[in-house]
């Protein structure tokens, strides 16, 4: 008989101090997150060093409060993974160092986990993964395309050559002075139109799976401004719908079109943007037709949290990839296989 | 057993001390990532000494003020050792430890951390049991030696980056200033466990660095909001 396998997660990449224990890499014991959203909106956006201090304040309480709730000792845990990248360098760091101490007290092993390998995997706690696998990961700091053939195995088919989806939201909300985070603002306006501005769509060139957003975003910029000029007033729900209508046909035909090439047997999507209502729908819809399994994670999996680092990190630690004390925070690491 | 931990600033100290003796200490100035040596280096020094984690009995880490990285890797260490292993964990001020160089001196001591544009971490201590003469805080340098001067007395100056200042409090203090020589320049994590024994053991989840400076951000947004109610 195996053992059951539970593994500490750690993650302060950006902007939430998250701690949590999964076991087996697929069941969530316990899944804390303090959230420094409120911090952060007086700026209008993730101030890296504010987001240091609140990790460094946070830390100790949200391992402890995942510990509490998974009523587990240390001394119980199999292996502790933290984010080891990509992500901002001082939030990063608390994590890192966190972890490391936490190993080095209680003789764990320690996992390195890349923050998205861990937004891939917070699906396998809400379903077996079935390979070859495509997973659409799509966030304020990332949008790709990536393959897997079996665990650990990524190839980033493609990505965006400028902003994030996210970002460009977030750039839109502002003109149209929603507040921060802008994403789920325009989402809802969205919903609330019936009618929609035309705005371009960005293909890049015949066959490519890279994304671009910074062009769609200009657009919206200079209509606003257009409008400004002619002292119209520009009507915001039917600017957000039609951003929105832009960003939605583009990465839906794209996740399409790569989920036939490659005949994936699933098609996941993961990350903040994809808690999107009219991305989740379009996806869903179309894979509906299509006949390809298609899976999101609930909303506090698809936002940054430790569940989906210990989920990534279980299996890591099964393939015997664990890290030394010498790990560090790596602000630009790249998705490297496991294998 | 006490381990002490100082990465406030570039140096690195480190030391294991048991019955008022120092096991094993270590000062490195090589200007190396902290979060790459930290734990590495502690990880020796126990190992060195045969020591196990089970073994420590208290934390001793150093609060800052300082790099704001560095000293939060330090207190995120020393916050995430005391509480997993269930142990107290004292924090002292960064420059308390530096000026704990000068113990003993015939007047003030002043440690000095630059923080670039003519302002420094710094704070004045009595030489003799480093009581606490005037605060640590950020200063404009210059203002705050005008400030040491109007006690007319001996100044003994320490810390790392001491030469930075050196000219500017020649001019400001002429006789009056005195320089650490260059060993009595970096932090000792046995000096830092010694005061330590003068320090109530903190609370360890909301024992937070002291900056002694808010962020640039906020430092920005209160000018805006400033100009708004102007």
């Amino acid at each position: 008989m195996n053992e059951d396998i539970y593994v500490l997660g750690i993650e302060t990449s950006c902007d939430e101090t998250a701690a949590s224990v999964v076991k087996n890499g697929t069941e969530i014991v316990s899944n804390v997150v303090a959230s420094q959203i409120e911090s952060h909106k007086r700026f209008g956006g993730v101030v890296p060093e504010i987001a240091s201090r609140h990790h460094v304040e946070q830390i100790t309480i949200v391992i402890e409060e995942a510990l509490q709730q998974a009523d587990l000792a240390p001394a119980e845990l199999s292996a502790v993974a933290v984010t080891e990248g990509p992500g901002l360098v001082g939030a990063l760091l608390v994590g890192v160092n966190a972890a490391k101490a936490f190993a080095f007290a209680h003789s764990l092993p320690l996992v390195g986990v890349h923050h998205i390998a861990g937004h891939i995997y917070a699906n396998r706690l809400e379903q077996e993964m079935e390979f070859p696998l495509l997973s659409l990961v799509i966030s304020g700091g990332h949008t790709e395309l990536i393959l897997m053939k079996e665990h650990g195995d990524f190839t980033v088919i493609g990505e965006t050559r400028d902003d994030a989806a996210g970002e460009a939201y977030d750039k839109v909300a502002r003109t149209l002075n929603l507040p921060y985070p802008g994403g789920p603002h325009i989402d809802r306006l969205a919903h609330e139109s019936t009618e929609a501005v035309d705005f371009p769509r960005v293909w890049l060139e015949e066959g490519s799976y890279d994304f671009s957003f910074s062009g769609l975003k200009s657009s919206v910029l200079n209509y606003m401004h257009n409008m400004k000029q002619r002292g119209e007033a520009p009507v915001p729900e039917a600017v957000a719908a039609g951003f929105q209508n832009s960003v939605v046909e583009v990465v839906t035909a794209k996740t399409l079109r790569a989920a036939r090439e490659f005949g994936v047997k699933q098609v996941i999507a993961a990350g903040g943007v994809a808690a999107n209502k009219g991305l989740r729908t379009s996806l869903a819809e179309t894979f509906e037709e299509e006949k390809i399994p298609f899976f999101i994670p609930p909303l506090p999996l698809c936002t940054d949290n430790a569940a989906m680092i210990a989920a990534a990190g279980t299996v890591m630690y099964e393939k015997g990839l664990t890290g030394d004390m010498t790990m560090n925070g790596r602000p630009g690491m790249p998705l490297s296989s496991w294998i | 057993m006490i381990l002490g931990i100082d990465t406030s600033n570039s140096p690195l100290a480190i030391a294991l001390v048991k019955d008022a003796t120092v096991l094993i200490e270590e000062t490195q100035n090589l200007k190396i990532n902290h979060s790459l040596t930290a734990m590495p280096a502690v990880e020796e020094l126990m190992k060195k000494a045969k020591i196990a984690p089970g073994d420590l009995t208290q934390i001793v880490v150093a609060e800052g003020p300082g790099s704001y990285t560095g000293v939060r890797i330090g207190l995120t260490i020393a916050k995430t050792l005391a509480w997993s292993l269930k142990i107290p964990l004292v924090s002292v001020s960064s420059l308390k430890v530096l000026a704990a160089n000068g113990q003993g001196f015939d007047g003030l001591v002043c440690p000095v951390m630059d923080a670039r544009r003519g302002t420094a971490f710094t704070a004045l201590y009595e030489g003799e049991h480093l009581e606490t003469v005037i605060p640590d805080q950020h200063s404009d340098f210059k203002a705050f030696l005008e400030q040491v001067r109007t006690y007319g007395r001996p100044v003994l100056f320490t810390g790392v980056d001491l030469e930075i200042h050196r000219s500017l409090i020649e001019e400001m203090l002429g006789e009056l200033a005195h320089f650490a020589q260059f060993q009595n320049r970096l932090p000792r994590a046995s000096h830092l466990i010694a005061l330590a024994a003068n320090e109530e053991a903190k609370e360890v989840h909301h024992t937070v660095p002291e900056y002694r400076r808010i962020t640039e951000a906020e430092a920005n947004l209160s000018k805006t909001n400033e100009g708004k109610s102007q």
